[in-house]
């Protein structure tokens, strides 16, 4: 092995620490490390943390990861970290990693900071607003996105119906009847400007992936599919404080470092799916991603171009909007890119050597992005 | 002030690297971060700028003005709120966004337009807590 610690502190107080908020303990413990490693957060790109999200020390601290651990599995979470840190410094995928702890074990300030506790950054400035979950949330930005880049309310509708038409092929898909932009747009207004239709469903469900070394892939019965390229990334556990409303940071870190080390090109990509909690995701998804311009995505599902035929097919199974969502259907993404890759799945594109899968984790606050192909690399 | 037949809106529960904050919005101040190294505003609060990690920083009483980045409109019963009510994301004068709602105002796409001026006001949701809320820039009260 080819890795070292090359900085490590505690947090300046031990004992009794009743001024320090949880978050504040893990941060002060960064801090120390960052001065005695003479680094700054601007030179770490990969952050694992437990008993804290590594979404909240990303915001807290300022940094832009590449690679993240939530492993959290008790007190032996850290030793895992180092672990993991070895092998994700090993591949590649980040040069500098930084892995914290903080706890307010005694004092109980600020507990349950690293996820919907009442000591939450999300909790003080976004629960009292009246938020009620991904509904009202995950679109907030929407109409920012369609005054920025001019994007119509029936471009939007169209990404749900190009959807329902894979779902129409896909027999395990919960709604199969076919809609058209003006059956969606007369749907319940559920958050404006989301209708019910450009909503995901919610649904029970599961799915497993099995991964070996691609050694020994050819001698099992189903046809191998090589994983080429991944990519992850988080930003901030408030969709409030995104850097943009309009585009996902995650998204573009995971799907150039995911394209990246697949060597590929867009032209070489020949089927998407892209997490679709809602309508405008796979319209943030395909621009960050780089298939199309910033404001193109929104005319790109309106002529069609990812329905059956089209250039580009996204979301074959049906996506959370039509097929299934269970709440974390990036399960389900991956499968539908497994099921094109062997040639098995129930609306089949042509000859697909490539497909791209695009994930999300809470509101745009986690990302990640794996390239699957059917050639061993 | 909580709206007949509806509880009042959920108190946020301060932190240490939060308290000023909410010690200002009771005192309808609405104090923000910058960092003296290289003038970044910041918000939420926190005892580093996220921009630099220096902890040179000061806190300022902000302009209260602001102007509508994005929404959506809520059309589901919440025991604090008439419906349909909008959720707002504003960007301060000096630079943060802040979630809020939007006050004095329609809840209506129409009367909600993008970019348009706001001002700052408060709601006391309990004894200890003022929430900042934005109204249509020059509206009365």
């Amino acid at each position: 092995m080819t890795v070292a610690v090359v900085g490590a502190s505690e947090t300046t107080d031990l004992g009794r620490i009743p001024d320090l908020s949880q978050t504040q303990l893990h941060a002060d413990a960064a801090f120390n490390a960052l001065a005695d490693a003479g680094l700054t957060v601007k030179d770490i790109d990969g952050i694992a943390t437990a008993g804290a999200s590594p979404v909240d020390l990303t915001h807290y601290l300022g940094l832009e990861p590449r690679w993240i651990d939530g492993t959290s599995v008790g007190g032996c979470s850290f030793l895992i970290h180092v672990r993991h840190a070895v092998a994700a410094l090993e591949a590649g995928f980040c040069e500098t990693v930084l892995i914290t702890h903080g706890e307010s074990g005694r004092s109980g300030v600020g507990r349950g900071g690293g996820g919907g506790g009442a000591a939450s950054f999300a909790s003080q400035f976004e629960v009292p607003y009246g938020p009620m979950g991904p509904t009202t949330l995950f679109g907030i930005g929407v109409l920012r996105y369609m005054k920025q880049y001019g994007m119509t309310h029936e471009q939007l509708a169209s990404v749900a119906v190009a959807q329902r038409e894979w779902a129409g092929m896909n027999p395990r898909a919960m709604y199969r009847d076919p809609i058209t932009v003006d059956d969606v747009l007369a749907s319940r207004v559920i958050a404006y400007p989301f209708h019910l239709l450009e909503c995901c469903l919610v649904t029970d469900g599961g799915g497993a992936l099995i991964l070996t070394k691609a050694e020994r892939a050819k001698d099992f019965p189903q046809p191998p599919v090589y994983v080429l390229g991944t990519g992850e990334s988080v930003e901030s556990p408030m969709i409030s404080q995104m850097k943009d409303l309009t585009s996902s940071r995650n998204f573009r870190i995971a799907g150039r470092d995911a394209m990246h080390a697949a060597g590929i090109s867009h032209d070489d990509v020949d089927h998407v799916m892209i997490y679709d909690a809602f309508a405008h995701l796979p319209i943030y998804g395909l621009e960050d991603l780089g298939f199309v311009g910033r404001g193109e995505a929104g005319p790109f599902f309106e002529e069609g171009h990812t329905r059956p035929g089209g250039k580009l097919p996204v979301n074959t199974n049906g996506g959370g909007l039509s097929y299934t969502h269970t709440g974390m259907y990036g399960m389900f993404a991956l499968q539908e890119s497994v099921r094109q890759v062997r040639g098995q799945a129930p609306a089949q594109v042509d000859n697909v050597n490539v497909s791209l899968c695009l994930g999300v984790g809470g509101m745009f606050a986690a990302g990640a992005c794996i390239v699957f192909g059917k050639e061993m690399p | 002030m909580s709206k007949e037949g509806l509880r009042p809106r959920y108190a946020p529960t301060p932190t240490p690297e939060t308290a000023h904050f909410w010690e200002g919005t009771k005192q309808r101040k609405l104090l923000l971060q910058r960092c003296m190294d290289n003038g970044n505003v910041y918000f939420p609060p926190r005892a580093r700028d996220p921009a630099s990690g220096s902890a040179n920083i000061e806190i300022f009483e902000a302009s209260g003005k602001a102007k509508l980045i994005s929404y959506t409109i809520n059309h589901r019963q919440h025991p604090s709120f008439e419906t349909p009510y909008a959720i707002a994301i504003v960007q301060l004068e000096e630079g943060p966004m802040m979630m809020t709602n939007i006050v004095e105002c329609e809840q209506t796409p129409d009367a909600l337009v993008l970019d348009m001026p706001l001002e700052v006001t408060y709601e006391d949701v309990s004894d200890t807590i003022t929430v900042p809320l934005f109204k249509p820039a020059g509206a009365s009260s």
